[in-house]
């Protein structure tokens, strides 16, 4: 078993008398793929926010490569080498698609620019499929455009660990398709991801492992088949059976 | 460099050419109303320099200004005048290092309230600081210097604020400022120190006004805490700023001439019911052009552009 | 000697914590920072004084014109001046910016009727400026009388908020106003309401404080300045949070006006703002917030 990339434990994190992470612990290696997965409002979103620092954690501790996270603001951590897409796709509004991609290429660890951003961010925007929007508003990008975009800030960012947030939520099937794809290409890139899913189709096809969160708490893990077999989980999601 | 640039580079230079001319073909009432317009493109750019990429609205450029003004009727007759002028520059720095690190931590509104009394506590504390310590309100202001030397040093100052912005805009740093304005979140997560680059920026645009604030004290004889720290500049620069548009640096110049223009007249016609007025021009900015008048052309472009797409 | 300053610093305090209520109202509920706040209050205390002087009413039944006319002069400012700008605004940031602007332009215009009016001379009255004796000291029967009405309207205030269907409305519209929609709550109407409410309130401050303070047309400010910093002190939409920075501000600034120099009460005003923004930015009693 290799050296964890990113390990947590005993994360915890409350809001008013609500526990909204409980204790979690979790393992990302490098190069994997791995899902977390729960039902709404089950503290996914909330494990990413303490991850990227955009809130900070009461108590546990969050690990990249062995050093400390926890205590960071968001930009260290970002340089760190951890990079995110949020669940409500979050685009410049008043900046091009190039630019919104330079925003990501300039502030962190690897910081690129002037020229050699521009030529990254043509690659980056190739990438992902956005090539000729390139001088484009980011206002009027379709929504799937706008996750592109997203995905193309964040790798231009070059991290070590992408979290991806609902990155597949709201797309037809056809963009589901290509999205699909795309995260698959990075995979074979060797890129190490944590993704928030709700789409059983993509977590069966993509992930390595999942871990399964339930009213703050973790209540699984293994491979997707394993947890999505787990008479618990089924419970989490579908509520008891006598119920 | 572009042919293009390089045009437009040569035409600025010739520009300010031009300006630096206007002392020796004007009367005196002209001169003062050329002062007033450079003043008030120094105080509306460098407010918009800050304001305009982070949406932070600042409502105490008087505080900065007014620091400036009194600066030089403390020291104006004891240094050299260059000297005078660094000191005022690095009282304005240090006031707004610390005012931008005890707020611009926190989101926008806390700055805003900041800044809201800001002056009102300027004035407040020169106040009570020349009643009880100096005990002599009010000041008057002797220094050699000529009208004409005034308006040469504010547009040498305008001319500094402008490259300066257009350096800043080029820079990393303008880029981070413009993602902090659209989403403030996004800005930390693409690794943007959010705060130093907030401050920082704070701090030259409030160390400009205090240097507009030095060079224009000798324009007046006399000056007291009610003169240097009067709310309404703080008012008419964001008033000009807003109406010319501050999504882009040359943007308040477009409202700053018509403005000052227009003050002059209400000053002139309605002294009892100036902020009155003021107020009444600054709401029908707000709700009639919120972009500025660089808006409202930039938005007619498009749409010709668009009319003119349309038709090929 | 020690109480006289104590019990003129809860006076001045009751008054600020009631002033505060009516501020988080409008910023908390309605969403509006309020920059022309305390124009309003001025403009209350030029009203409790003609009514006073010209037509010899009495400030105790001022308040019964006076408020009523605040609530609804401020429910028409935010229907006819606050709309447009909720009605064309694509996020909450970009609502508090354009009310900000806007409410400052109404500052300017506010200040400038009153200064036309009344000049910039400092006015008061003197109504029930009968000396009282209580636990040794001697105040003003006027400040007395204003803390017990500033008492009166805060607790009606607070009753009102926690235990009536309207006042639970509003509350729900501070806390979430998608989700009051989604329970039919009207947020628009609710949020004019809350706007108005707080107008109403402010109104009530200033004719208080024009019982025993002198004022003068451009106070405004600084009494806009004191809200906003107790508002944020208490946390925003905090009722009894209001009260308890009130206190503490009042208090301050009488000891520092008493023992230190009554020309820096100002500047304490701000180092306790600068002390909250560094160690509680969300307030006292704010629960912190991402």
């Amino acid at each position: 078993m290799s050296a964890a990339l990113l390990s947590i434990s005993g994360l915890t994190r409350r809001f008013g008398g609500l526990v909204a992470v409980d204790s979690v612990a979790l393992e990302v290696r490098p190069g994997e793929i791995v899902g977390l997965l729960g039902p709404n409002g089950s503290g996914k979103t909330t494990v990413l926010n303490l991850i990227s620092g955009a809130l900070k954690s009461d108590t546990g501790s969050i690990q990249l490569r062995g050093r400390p996270l926890e205590k960071l603001p968001a930009f260290r951590i970002a340089r760190e080498g951890v990079a995110r897409t949020f669940q409500l796709v979050r685009v410049l509004g008043s900046m091009t698609c190039k630019e919104n991609v330079i925003a990501g290429l300039a502030f962190g660890a690897k910081s690129r620019w002037g020229r050699e951003a521009d030529l990254a961010a043509h690659e980056l925007l190739a990438r992902v499929g956005l090539v000729t929007r390139a001088h484009v508003m980011t206002s009027e990008l379709t929504y799937i455009d706008q996750k592109r975009l997203e995905l193309a800030r964040a790798l231009a960012m070059q991290p070590e660990l992408l979290l991806l947030d609902e990155w597949l939520a709201g797309l037809n099937p056809t963009e589901l398709r290509d999205g699909i794809e795309l995260i698959r290409s990075l995979r074979a890139e060797g890129r190490t991801i944590l993704m928030v899913e709700h789409v059983m189709d993509a977590i069966r096809s993509l992930c390595d492992r999942c871990y399964v969160m339930n009213a703050g708490k973790k209540i699984a893990e293994g491979t997707p088949k394993e947890v999505l077999a787990d008479p618990e989980v089924i419970r989490a999601y579908l509520g008891d059976a006598d119920a | 460099m572009s042919a293009r640039n390089l045009a437009i580079s040569a035409a600025l230079v010739v520009a300010v050419a031009l300006l630096a001319l206007v002392p020796s073909v004007t009367n005196g009432y002209q001169l003062s109303l050329a002062i007033n317009i450079v003043s008030y493109t120094v105080l509306a750019t460098a407010w918009t320099l800050f304001s305009g990429p982070t949406r932070y609205v600042s409502l105490a450029t008087v505080a900065f200004f007014g620091i400036g003004a009194y600066t030089v009727a403390v020291l104006g007759e004891e240094l050299a005048w260059p000297l005078v002028l660094l000191i005022a520059f690095v009282i304005g720095f240090v006031l707004s290092l610390l005012v931008g690190l005890s707020t611009l931590r926190l989101s926008g509104v806390y700055f805003v309230i900041f800044t809201f009394g800001l002056a009102e506590l300027v004035r407040q504390l020169v106040t009570w600081y020349e009643v009880n310590i100096t005990r002599t309100l009010g000041r008057y202001v002797f220094v050699d210097i000529t009208t004409s030397q005034i308006y040469w040093q504010l547009l040498a100052l305008a001319v500094i604020v402008f490259i300066s912005g257009w350096l800043i805009q080029r820079s990393k740093l303008g880029l981070a400022l413009r993602v902090i304005g659209d989403d403030e979140a996004v800005a930390r997560h693409v690794g943007i120190n959010t705060t130093l680059a907030k401050v920082v920026l704070f701090a030259f645009s409030a160390s400009f006004m205090t240097l507009a604030g030095a060079i224009m004290a000798p324009r007046w004889t006399y000056i007291d805490p009610a003169i240097a720290f009067n709310p309404v500049v703080s008012f008419q620069v964001l008033i000009m700023a807003l109406l010319g548009g501050v999504h882009r640096l040359y943007g308040p110049i477009f409202g700053v001439i018509p403005l000052v223009m227009l003050f002059e007249i209400l000053l002139a016609k309605f002294p009892n019911h100036f902020s009155i007025m003021v107020g009444i021009a600054f709401l029908l900015i707000v709700y009639a052009i919120p972009r500025g008048i660089v808006g409202l052309i930039e938005g007619a472009q498009l749409s010709l552009n668009r009319m003119k797409g349309a038709k090929a | 000697m020690f109480t006289e300053p104590l019990l003129s610093g809860i006076t001045l305090g009751g008054i600020y914590a009631l002033i505060a209520m009516g501020l988080t109202l409008q910023y908390g509920v309605a969403r509006i920072m309020n920059l022309s706040y305390g124009e309003s209050l001025v403009a209350a205390c030029f009203a409790a004084l003609w009514l006073f002087t010209a037509v010899s009413v009495n400030p105790l039944i001022g308040l019964l014109v006076i408020v009523p006319l605040a609530a609804l002069i401020n429910w028409l400012v935010y229907q006819v001046l606050l709309m447009p700008l909720v009605k064309r605004a694509p996020s909450r940031d970009a609502l508090e910016v354009d009310s900000i602007l806007a409410t400052f332009g109404l500052l300017f215009v506010a200040q400038g009727v009153m200064l036309a009016i009344f000049g910039g001379n400092y006015f008061s009255y003197s109504f029930l400026a009968i000396p009282v004796k209580i636990f040794g000291a001697t105040v003003s029967a006027s400040r007395l009388l204003a803390l017990g009405f500033a008492v009166v309207i805060g607790l009606a205030l607070y009753l009102g908020l926690t235990r009536t269907r309207a006042g639970t409305a509003i509350r729900a519209v501070a806390v979430d106003p998608v989700s009051a929609l989604l329970v039919a709550i009207d947020v628009r109407a609710t949020a004019a309401f809350a706007y108005a409410l707080g107008g109403a309130l402010v109104a009530a401050g200033g004719v208080l404080v024009s019982m025993f303070l002198t004022f003068n047309a451009s106070l405004g400010v600084v009494f806009t300045m004191k809200a906003l910093i107790v508002v944020i002190m208490g946390g925003v939409g905090n009722l009894l949070g209001c009260l308890i920075a009130g206190m503490i501000l009042g208090l301050t600034e009488t000891f520092v006006a008493t023992y230190v120099d009554p020309g820096l009460t100002l500047a304490a005003t701000y180092i306790i703002f600068i002390l909250v923004l560094l160690l509680r930015p969300q307030g006292l009693f704010g629960a912190r917030r991402s």
